[in-house]
């Protein structure tokens, strides 16, 4: 790509500045402001007061540091395991020419593009007790759980439903990678005498590694970031039992009114993400390493 | 016989994904003595607008589909009319702190909202701007996403076209906002589609920057329709989420390609 001389010195700049101004006021002073600010009690109405690491060390010794933590990373574990294999699962089916396969797979997507609102009431409705799949569970002769209000369940109940609205986005991502996996190797294993099972352990697999990378980190970064469904269909209960992340942040700020407690939280959040992108990169140059 | 089972097969999965879409609709035309008497049951007895009349009689639909439609149209042209001159910089330019501020605008992604909302909500309730159309759209002005795509598409415009348009003496502005546009416009489509979709649905910037119906948002509108129930009413729920998520599929089945685009070419 060659590249032209600015006609001013200063054109750069200018065409720069707006995308400059934006990520220092809205991106770079936020986060300072952030690590600034969790070293304060503020309740936003009265002037804030220097603490020093005391939020630090209440979300410590109260426990709710690591139970955010642990929340989070169980949904998140849950969510980019039953995705990745459902994705996957979805691609090698749905892999085939056709305008029934290709509606399918429409459907399937869909879900990705509608709203985690539309999503969350759809499946809150869905899974009520008075709700269709108790029923069925019911007709089956079995007792249906109480999905989302069991503290047992209702975590592994929010990771089924958000696994149901990201597996198009896998399944989008898969598909593009096995158009790349070319059809003789198929052909030639198949001719060597190797099955289905074999042909998916040797071929498909490995092949597909690089977008099992980036399926990977990209939907462990993304539900992470898990709030819209908690919110709408958990509010974090039953006893604190979907309380991720992100939601307690939310809790902290506009329910307690904590903004340093809230503000602690978010420079632990922000140092998260940091180490979950270096494990996205160090995951990528891996792959481009292999192959 | 061969592909007729396979077909079922795929029938089979696709249901998983169709039938509560399905159910939300059939829902919504029912009754609220149906839904007390039998919420299950597959069909509702006849085609009343109850539900849909309940839902325009307890929110300001109108309004809500107002804020958002102008929040998601100002956010795009914003982060369009922002990222063009950043992408001819950052793709066609020589200049010194070029990688910086590529690298910059690469960081911005490790700084999502939900890092950012504690600390941009106090300082624009500090100006007083929390709860107003300002605080729904400028913080998204720079998307890193937009950026990335409109520099790798302007990337493949032949630097002789630039030139060329020079010589005839262009301005720099009429090139980044005239000329260049035009010749990406598949790229501007997808981003545009992928940017409007996104905010159009998001729940959670518009829930900690508004307080009230004066900018409230039709996904956190349809969102206190099951707040306020009284757990029943699931007709009613189920009517406001078709009005919510209609639009959206609609916008999906004719643009599908320009989103697939989007989705897949992140990945570069």
């Amino acid at each position: 790509m060659s590249l032209l001389r600015p006609r001013r010195a200063t054109d750069p700049l200018w065409m720069l500045a707006p995308t400059l101004l934006l990520l220092a006021v809205f991106f770079f002073y936020p986060l300072g402001f952030a690590v600034y600010r969790s070293l304060f009690r503020w309740d936003l109405l009265t002037p804030p007061e220097y603490v020093g690491l005391d939020n630090y060390r209440a979300l410590i010794e109260s426990g709710e540091l690591i139970s955010a933590f642990t929340t989070t990373l169980a949904f998140s574990l849950v969510v980019v395991v039953g995705a990745m294999a459902l994705g996957l699962g979805l691609a090698m089916l749905l892999n085939r020419r056709g305008a029934f396969a290709g509606f399918i797979r429409s459907a399937i997507f869909s879900a990705y593009v509608v709203s985690w609102v539309s999503v969350a009431l759809l499946w809150m409705w869905v899974l009520d007790s008075q709700g269709v799949l108790s029923a069925w569970v019911s007709a089956l002769g079995l007792t249906p759980l109480d999905w989302l209000g069991d503290p047992d369940v209702a975590l592994y109940s929010l990771a089924a439903v958000t696994i149901w609205k990201i597996a198009g986005y896998a399944m989008v991502l898969y598909l593009a990678g096995l158009q790349d996996v070319p059809p003789v190797l198929y052909e030639a294993a198949a001719l060597d005498g190797a099955g289905p099972i074999a042909r998916f352990r040797h071929i498909t697999w490995p092949l597909l590694r690089p977008t099992s990378a980036f399926v990977g980190t990209t939907s462990l970064i993304a539900s992470f970031q898990v709030f819209d469904v908690v919110r709408v269909m958990t509010q974090g209960g039953p006893v604190r039992s979907t309380t991720v992340f992100v939601y307690a942040i939310y809790e902290q700020i506009f329910m307690n009114l904590r903004v340093g407690r809230a503000s602690a939280l978010v420079v632990v959040f922000f140092l998260m993400l940091l180490g979950l992108t270096a494990l996205q990169l160090w995951a990528w140059r891996a792959k481009r390493g292999a192959s | 016989m061969r592909r007729g089972a396979v077909n079922l097969g795929l029938l089979a999965v696709g249901l998983v994904w169709l039938l509560p879409y399905a159910w939300m609709v059939v829902t919504s035309f029912k009754t609220l003595p149906e839904i007390v008497e039998a919420p299950t049951a597959p069909l509702p007895s006849g085609l009343p607008l109850d539900a849909y009349q309940e839902v325009m009689r307890s929110l300001p639909l109108g309004r809500y589909l107002f804020n958002t439609l102008v929040m998601s149209l100002l956010i795009a042209a914003l982060q369009i009319a922002v990222a063009l001159p950043a992408a001819y910089a950052l793709s066609k330019l020589s200049f010194r702190g070029r990688g910086v501020a590529f690298g910059l605008v690469v960081a911005t992604l490790l700084i999502p909202a939900q890092v950012r909302f504690v600390p941009v909500f106090a300082m624009l309730a500090d100006v007083g701007l929390a709860n107003t159309m300002t605080a729904l759209v400028l913080p998204f002005g720079v998307s890193a996403f937009g950026t990335f795509l409109l520099r790798q598409a302007l990337g493949s415009v032949p630097t002789q076209v630039i030139e060329a348009a020079r010589m005839d003496g262009a301005s720099e502005l009429y090139i980044v906002f005239g000329m260049l546009p035009r010749m990406i416009v598949p790229s501007l489509v997808a981003f545009f589609m992928f940017s409007f979709i996104y905010h159009y649905s998001d729940y959670f910037w518009p829930l900690v920057m508004t307080a009230d119906d004066k900018v409230r948002t039709l996904p956190l509108g349809v969102a206190l329709l099951r707040e306020q129930g009284t757990g029943v009413r699931w007709h009613v729920v189920m009517a406001g989420n078709v009005l919510l998520s209609l639009p959206v599929l609609g916008l999906f089945a004719v643009a599908q390609r320009h989103l697939l685009r989007a989705v897949t070419s992140r990945g570069l």
